[in-house]
């Protein structure tokens, strides 16, 4: 596991550049979500707005990729520098993180684009 | 020599803006993949969102979702003010944005308390 300087400085690079991304993405995401959850949530009322809905399955698919990017940095930080986790062990887990995000991210895109009807 | 810390540091404004920023990311990572979970019950249709959205009509479940907004705008106000510091040409720390991040998070709040209630 590459824990250089220059490792370090990629991975605090690409954590700001995916937080300028995600900076967006979130804003309108919370301006989706207030107008959304107005007198409940049901799944016929979500999936009337994303099933087929291509732009939106592109945007949360960008957003799960930003998410991937962002959160594991901040993940494996916690680890070692409040749990004191070795950083090899710290790196792991947040190799192991993204995958989860990305996997679960990308399958819920694809759940509420498709709606089960593939 | 190593210098001992005398919690000076500890009750600046941006130390607990720090604090914030990560408490919240953490609470984010760990519900990202759950909420990511749910959102794949889709894969059967609108009746396998509605068998995950049945948990949503616990109050504490509520109140947990409001938090979580909460959270999400309180951590996206606070990266932006990091950003600023990190990117921008302006010199200082940005308190005033520490209190804008909770101010923007409180009426984020709200409004998603008012949508969920209304």
């Amino acid at each position: 596991m590459n824990d250089s300087p220059r490792a370090q400085a990629r991975r605090w690079y690409l954590q700001r550049i995916s937080a300028m991304v995600l900076a967006i993405l979130v804003l309108v995401h919370l301006v989706i979500m207030v107008y959304a959850v107005r007198g409940g949530l049901s799944g016929a009322e979500i999936l009337a707005r994303t099933q087929g809905n291509a732009w939106l399955a592109v945007y949360y698919a960008l957003f799960v990729l930003a998410c991937a990017v962002h959160v594991p940095t901040g993940l494996a930080n916690i680890a070692v520098e409040w749990a004191h986790w070795p950083a090899s062990r710290a790196l792991l887990m947040a190799r192991g993180m993204a995958l989860l995000l990305l996997v679960t991210g990308w399958r819920a895109v694809y759940a509420v684009f498709t709606g089960g009807a593939t | 020599m190593k210098q001992a810390m005398d919690g000076r540091n500890r009750r600046h404004l941006s130390y607990w803006a720090f604090w914030v920023h990560r408490i919240s990311g953490f609470a984010l990572a760990i519900f990202l993949p759950i909420h990511f979970t749910l959102l794949a019950q889709a894969l059967h249709g609108a009746k396998g969102l509605d068998e995950g959205l049945v948990w949503t009509q616990n109050p504490l479940i509520k109140i947990a979702e409001w938090g979580l907004v909460s959270l999400l705008a309180l951590h996206l106000a606070g990266g932006v003010r990091l950003l600023l510091i990190e990117f921008a040409p302006w010199r200082g720390l940005r308190g005033a944005w520490v209190a804008g991040a909770f101010g923007f998070a409180l009426a984020t709040g709200l409004a998603f308390a008012l949508s969920l209630i209304g």
